[in-house]
């Protein structure tokens, strides 16, 4: 059921290096620019898109993502839409896995069923609802996994051995680790302590392990890239989109090339680093 | 009433998980869970230790001030010409409204913890000057998060955390009002999880906090009961309270809940008006997720949050207390609204007639005992809870009544 992402993580095992996980926010700065910048991101390197569905009130994002999900917000994006330019970009690209991102409230006044059918038909292949921890399972990853998509969870470093199995239970695609306590775009994390952290979660699972909170250049992709199964880089991409836009907020001709420019750096600085292919 | 089932007792919830039947729960960030699975266990403790009991009990009496009075309003009743109408007088309790007997309990649970730094959202500043001035008591740091349109229209109370040593936070983002400093101190506390405490200012966000946060409130409606056992020999026929997010109103109300032929009256605030911008979540709203649990919000159809709008800082919430959203949908509790210009009407009226500057919060609820008294018969016992006093919004009150203070 999680076939595209874990046919891309094969890929990329055999190909001897971590995936390179982006985020971008659906509708930022306008629906149609949003959609040519998630086109364009698997050509500049990223091997699963993660796509923000836009929340007024994204209480564990940073004023960057926050930002991004107001301005989306400001010209119309709604999940519909938002699921339209999924569907748009499925019918070019059959293989990168996507991601949605953000939080429960908009999938809930939406109708929890109605939304599960919808993303599948759109081509959705996972969830990261960052208000839901496993304790609210039933509200949507117990039906999700049930209607074929992924729930991809985050595990914190404030998640101790004692809970992880309850985190991890239910997760299916990949394990998200957030490598610092705080918020998107924040603190740049000490990389060298993430791989004991990864380490510790394969422990206990068998999925992929991906990396992502202050992961801001090439450089600091490589260094995660060293101890992950995967690097996601969010706030940055959108602080790239954001410095190109104009003073009403709207694209302008060097958006697109912003985003795309520094994902050929992190896909480098992933590329830079060799790990070994599984066996 | 409503079709659905009545519960034996209004008074068991919520269960293990948090759930006011549908509302409630725990819908927060994975970084914040282990914190709230802590202070969940560190309540139970407290709440089953009479030493914590005993401190609470003192500081109570001593610090705060109580028990608050149960004070008959001659003269407002009189003038409304029904029901015996009782203020609960909150607003005399030591920082002036009843959000300080939720911090104190909040803080002496926090010391019990070994966290140092407190952090709190504010809307009217009460829940903020509350926290500030405990955290002086225990010399503990206090950082209060206020949207940064509050700082602007509630600045007697910034200025009074200031001088207890608190650092006011204005926020920017969003709407600049409650919801957003809320999201702030969230953002806050997963940044800082080990060493801070959330000292949630009413009964919302995510379990253990509206359970918590009510049973901190409930001695508002425990001295009610045997105050008017003393003053009536028998209960009283009727309870009125505002809500914003429902704490004043929650620690009345709750004590009473299974006593059914009380009648039970919770008034949100109408705004402009119901049809126009306000900030009545069951009257206008509908059910959805928001600050770590399920409750009625006020949002657009693709389920983004919207601007509550109401004259009282304190009101000026989107959503309400996940109880509330329980009492309301299973019809125990009658949720009526009142518009800034009633509340106005309503501080003037019981400022001439009993000498008592209601703040705006409570003013609301003044304005329902307007209606409701007259209607009733004269042997009719009615209380309302007078949840703060007026002080802070005498420029605001000034202001919308065409008078300039300065």
């Amino acid at each position: 059921m999680t076939k595209r992402i874990e046919a891309r993580f094969e890929q990329c095992r055999a190909e001897g290096r971590a995936a390179l996980v982006t985020y971008v926010m659906a509708g930022d700065p306008d629906p149609e620019t949003s959609l040519q910048i998630l086109k364009s991101l698997p050509k500049a390197g990223a091997d699963i898109v993660e796509f923000g569905l836009p929340f007024t009130d994204p209480m564990a994002d940073g004023p960057a993502i926050q930002a991004a999900g107001l301005r989306a917000l400001k010209v119309g994006q709604d999940t519909v839409r938002t699921l339209d330019l999924i569907r748009r970009f499925r019918a070019e690209d059959a293989d990168t896995p996507v991601i949605l991102m953000g939080y429960f409230n908009p999938i809930f006044v939406y109708g929890v069923d109605r939304f599960l059918a919808d993303a599948k038909e759109a081509g959705v292949d996972g969830l990261i609802v960052v208000d839901l921890p496993p304790e609210e399972d039933d509200e949507l990853c117990l039906p999700a996994l049930k209607a074929g998509l992924a729930f991809i969870r985050l595990a914190t470093p404030t998640t101790d051995d004692r809970r992880l199995p309850a985190v991890l239970a239910n997760t299916a695609g990949f394990v998200y680790y957030v490598s610092i306590t705080g918020i998107t775009g924040a603190a740049t994390p000490d990389f060298g302590k993430v791989a004991t952290a990864v380490e510790r979660i394969k422990r206990h699972t068998p999925l992929p392990v991906v990396v992502g909170f202050g992961v801001k250049s090439g450089a600091h992709a490589a260094a995660v890239a060293e101890g992950a199964d995967g690097v996601v880089v969010g706030s940055a991409l959108i602080d790239a989109l954001k410095n190109t836009l104009d003073a009403e907020d709207r694209a302008t001709a060097g958006t697109i090339e912003a985003v795309t420019k520094l994902v050929k750096e992190l896909s480098d600085g992933v590329r830079s680093v060799a790990k070994r292919a599984a066996a | 009433m409503s079709a659905q089932a009545q519960p034996n007792s209004f008074r068991t919830g919520p269960d293990e998980r948090g759930h006011f039947g549908q509302f409630g729960g725990r819908f927060v960030a994975e970084t914040l869970m282990p914190n709230i699975l802590e202070l969940e266990k560190a309540y139970e403790e407290a709440r089953n230790d009479p030493a914590f009991h005993a401190d609470m009990a003192y500081f109570s009496t001593h610090y705060i001030g109580r028990p608050s009075p149960l004070y008959f309003a001659e003269r407002m009743t009189e003038h409304l010409g029904g029901a015996k109408i009782y203020f609960k007088r909150e607003e005399l309790n030591h920082t002036g409204a009843h959000k300080v007997n939720n911090v104190l309990g909040q803080i002496l649970l926090a010391r019990r913890m070994g966290k140092k730094r407190i952090i709190a959202e504010t809307g009217a500043g009460q829940h903020g000057v509350a926290t500030a001035t405990l955290c002086a008591r225990f010399g503990l740091d206090c950082v209060v998060y206020m949207g940064a349109v509050d700082v602007e229209r509630q600045k007697p109370n910034v200025f009074r955390m200031n001088m207890l040593g608190a650092k006011v936070v204005p926020v920017q983002s969003g709407t600049r009002t409650l919801k957003d400093a809320m999201n702030e101190a969230l953002r806050d506390w997963v940044t800082n999880v080990s060493d801070t405490f959330y000292c949630i200012g009413t009964v919302a966000g995510p379990h253990p906090y509206p359970a918590m946060v009510r049973d901190f409130q409930c001695v508002i409606g425990t001295e009610t009961r045997e105050q008017m056992m003393e003053a009536e020999g028998r209960l009283p026929d009727s309870l009125v309270a505002c809500i914003g997010g429902g704490s004043n109103a929650i620690g009345l109300f709750h004590p009473f809940l299974d006593d059914k032929d009380i009648e039970i009256y919770g008034v949100e605030a109408a705004g402009h008006g119901l049809d126009k911008l306000h900030a009545a979540s069951l009257s206008g709203g509908r059910p959805g997720v928001l600050h770590g649990n399920r409750t009625y919000l006020l949002m657009d159809p693709d389920g983004q949050i919207q601007d509550a709008h109401s004259i009282s800082a304190g009101l000026d919430y989107p959503g309400i207390g996940p109880e509330h959203a329980w009492l309301h949908e299973i019809g125990r509790v009658t949720y009526l609204s009142a518009t800034d210009q009633e509340a106005l009407d309503a501080f003037q009226l019981c400022s001439r007639l009993e000498g008592i500057l209601p703040a705006l919060e409570p003013s609301h609820a003044l304005a329902k005992v307007m209606e409701l008294a007259p209607q009733k018969p004269k042997d009719h016992l009615m209380v309302v809870n007078i949840s703060g006093r007026g002080d802070k919004d005498l420029f605001q009150i000034a202001e919308h009544l065409g008078n300039q203070i300065v």
